[in-house]
């Protein structure tokens, strides 16, 4: 009795040790994990983006790796990163340290991703953001290489460069303002949401709009979660501006849209207002929002290349709606991470990283190349420009979310012109032509 | 520029009076903190949302079937997550944080995070001193003044009022008198939460249906009930509107600090008690009531 049960214990010491020492064994699928807030719309475009991007890969048997063949495994994260920065943490230390994933892609909330950043480096795993905006992220790569360089960005490209893109959206409206209209001088209101990646484009507007020729007649920062605005709004429709220049990613965006739309405040707003990428916020706003101006990386009919109308039929045929830019975990899992896999034949995070860094290539939304800073070190920020990333103007028009920039845009001097394919003209609200002609 | 300030006060002031006078009435006779109150107003907005929104029924028809439900709703809860363990207050403030965040839970997963909205009850705008003011803005303000007087009708011209008023005076002689002050506690729970669903209808249209829409106004509600007295209705209608014009002047006076009007907010609430640790409104602290 007493050897059978010693037989026993050392049974049971053996299969212990053989399910958590070698977790390896058996493993056939290349586990990513995909994090995010799941219980909105950005981080559902991240899980929506990354299954259309398993489906596909699976369907034609997976990704090579070396000889042989291995399936992609979605493991699931909520970051809960709206609410709570703790979650986020959890979510990410779960993904690394329970399910053990090879792969990290999303994230939304910069604050949230600098501390998820920080435990994938800890794990050293390739981690590629998918929502998260502030330059700090990649300056992070360059300043410490060995730490950070499983960093990537995947979507968007940094604030800088999304202030550069929305002043010269602006600068496009603008113009259009002061032909149609004959306003002299263009006067604009910030208004941008209390976030860390706003700081920097509210910054960059005071210094750069007198530049460009207009007048900026205030800023207002109202709460990114506030439900009524009515009283910026009064404060706002005082100061009298012609475009009202919004910085939102937070529902926000919906509020001040709604509201704004149902006074009928006589000018465009344009700008950043990341609830207005969605399909939704025509429900949300209750028609309210029409002709609100936004920068987006798709829209129904706009072909940036080849591969775009293609990648947004068919996200749109999987989930009843355009994809958000969040859905470019579908970019990073198909264009970015398994092709580098497949010429290294390898999930070995650091040769993975040596191929990836390197590489330029195409994706939906134009083409990928990662920046170096000026001494010449690795940043693992995405290029910005014609013939690379520029995201979209898009624009609601009586219900319908169209593409309205770049319109016969002119990046420099002698350079050609760029109008994506599907883009239609930009249009003033009515009530405001009505008042300024 | 001080006009939109007063205006702006009045609007963002009646939709705290009609939180606060529900939260004030229950904690007042009854001595329940009741957190899950603004939770309720999130669950009536979300009742509204289906019927107008899914059913496509009038934003009319939307309230009157809310208010029944959510007041239903509120009295089940009352019966059997508060009335057991209501002479602990401790308990009850944890067991109403508990229900909010179960409604919360609730909603999040029938619906999701997304943004919703649910149409108003008179669509547009008017202008007043050339400050543009919304139609429902306008009906928050009323339905603020109407409850108010009709809360006060209640009280001092019924026989449920004087139950309510001796019960919230001195519960144990209360009982001696005859009046059931269980069944008391349970009306007045009922008044509560229908003014919270009331709120809801009202508010509804003003604002963005999510699930954690109830936080903000919590926050809010608490300060103006402790500004204005705790149980002190007519200090919870003063200081929603001294509160709602510490938020006004904030947005106009400090256009980039906009975010910080909850704050300041809440710092005139501290200033106001360092001076009158019982509010406005209430009564100097008793070891005994």
């Amino acid at each position: 009795m007493k050897n059978l049960k010693s037989s026993l214990v050392i049974i049971l010491a053996f299969f212990l040790i053989v399910t958590f020492c070698f977790p390896a064994w058996g493993a056939k699928t290349i586990k990513i994990g995909v994090i995010g807030p799941m219980q909105f719309v950005q981080g559902k475009g991240h899980w929506n983006g990354a299954v259309m991007a398993a489906e596909e890969i699976n369907a034609k048997g997976g990704v090579k790796v070396g000889d042989k063949r291995m399936k992609i495994e979605l493991v699931k994260a909520d970051s809960n990163e709206f609410l709570s920065m703790t979650d986020a943490t959890n979510a990410m230390e779960l993904l690394m340290a329970r399910h053990k994933v090879d792969f990290v892609v999303g994230g939304f909330r910069s604050e949230a991703v600098f501390a998820m950043q920080d435990i994938a480096m800890d794990y050293k795993k390739i981690f590629i953001g998918t929502g998260a905006s502030h330059s700090k992220l990649c300056l992070r790569v360059a300043e410490d290489y060995d730490r950070y360089k499983y960093w990537f960005r995947g979507t968007p490209f940094n604030e800088k460069f999304l202030g550069k893109t929305a002043f010269i959206q602006l600068a496009t409206v603008g113009a259009i303002l002061k032909k149609s209209l004959n306003i002299p001088k263009v006067k604009v209101a910030v208004v941008a949401e209390k976030a860390m990646w706003v700081e920097g484009m509210i910054a960059a507007a005071k210094g750069f709009l007198p530049k460009m020729g207009m007048e900026v007649v205030g800023v207002w920062q109202p709460s990114q979660a506030a439900t009524d605005v009515t009283a910026e709004l009064s404060a706002i429709q005082r100061a009298e501006p012609h475009v009202i220049f919004t910085i939102f990613s937070a529902s926000v965006g919906i509020s001040f849209a709604k509201q704004a739309g149902e006074l009928k405040i006589p000018a465009v707003l344009t700008g950043i207002n990341v609830e207005a990428q969605k399909d939704g916020f025509w429900e949300a706003t209750q028609g309210k929002g029409n002709y609100v101006t936004t920068m987006n990386t798709y829209a129904r009919g706009v072909e940036t290349n080849e591969f775009t109308k293609p990648f947004v039929d068919r996200y749109i045929k999987r989930f009843g709606e355009v994809p958000p830019y969040t859905a470019d975990t579908y970019s990073a899992i198909v264009y970015t991470l398994v092709p580098a896999i497949e010429m290294t034949g390898t999930l070995d995070a650091d040769r993975l990283v040596k191929v990836m860094e390197v590489r330029e290539f195409k994706t939906p939304g134009g083409k990928v190349s990662y920046l170096k800073d000026k001494q010449g070190r690795p940043l693992h920020e995405l290029k910005w420009g014609p013939g690379y990333l520029t995201s979209l103007g898009v624009q609601w028009q009586d219900g319908k979310l169209v593409g309205v920039w770049p319109n016969k845009w002119v990046a420099a001097k002698g350079a050609p012109e760029v109008t994506y394919k599907g883009i239609v003209p930009f249009k003033i609200p009515p009530w405001m032509i009505e008042k300024y002609k | 520029m001080i006009l939109d300030i007063i205006i702006t006060s009045l609007i963002n002031g009646s939709t705290y009076a009609l939180l606060a006078i529900g939260f004030s009435l229950i904690f007042g006779v009854a001595r329940i903190v009741n957190i899950a109150h603004t939770a309720f107003f999130m669950v009536a907005s979300y009742c509204i949302y289906m019927i107008t929104r899914k059913l496509g029924y009038h934003p009319i028809v939307g309230m009157l079937v809310a208010i029944p439900l959510i007041t239903l709703l509120g009295l089940i809860c009352y019966k059997l997550f508060i009335d057991p363990i209501r002479e602990h207050e401790a308990a009850v403030l944890i067991s109403t944080i508990a229900l909010a965040i179960a409604f919360q839970e609730i909603m999040l997963l029938i619906f999701t995070g997304d943004y919703l909205s649910v149409p108003a009850l008179i669509q547009g705008y008017f202008t007043v001193f050339g400050a543009k003011v919304f139609y429902q803005q306008l009906i928050t303000f009323i339905a603020a003044l109407v409850i108010l007087g009709a809360l006060r009708l209640l009280l001092m011209k019924t026989k449920l009022g004087l139950a309510i008023r001796s019960t919230a005076q001195d519960r144990e002689v209360a009982n001696l008198m005859g009046m059931n002050e269980s069944r008391v506690a349970m009306i007045t729970m009922g008044i509560s939460v229908a003014l919270a669903g009331f709120t809801g209808a009202v508010v509804v249209p003003l604002t963005t249906v999510n699930p954690f829409m109830w936080l903000h106004p919590l926050i809010m509600m608490m300060a103006v009930v402790v500004l204005g007295g705790l149980g002190s209705i007519k200090g919870s209608f003063f200081a929603a509107y001294i509160l709602g014009f510490a938020e006004a002047a904030v947005v106009f006076l400090i256009p980039m600090g906009a975010f910080l009007k909850g704050s300041v907010a809440l710092s005139v609430m501290i200033l106001v008690l360092l001076i009158r640790p019982e509010g406005l409104f209430g009564v100097a602290f008793e070891e005994e009531r």
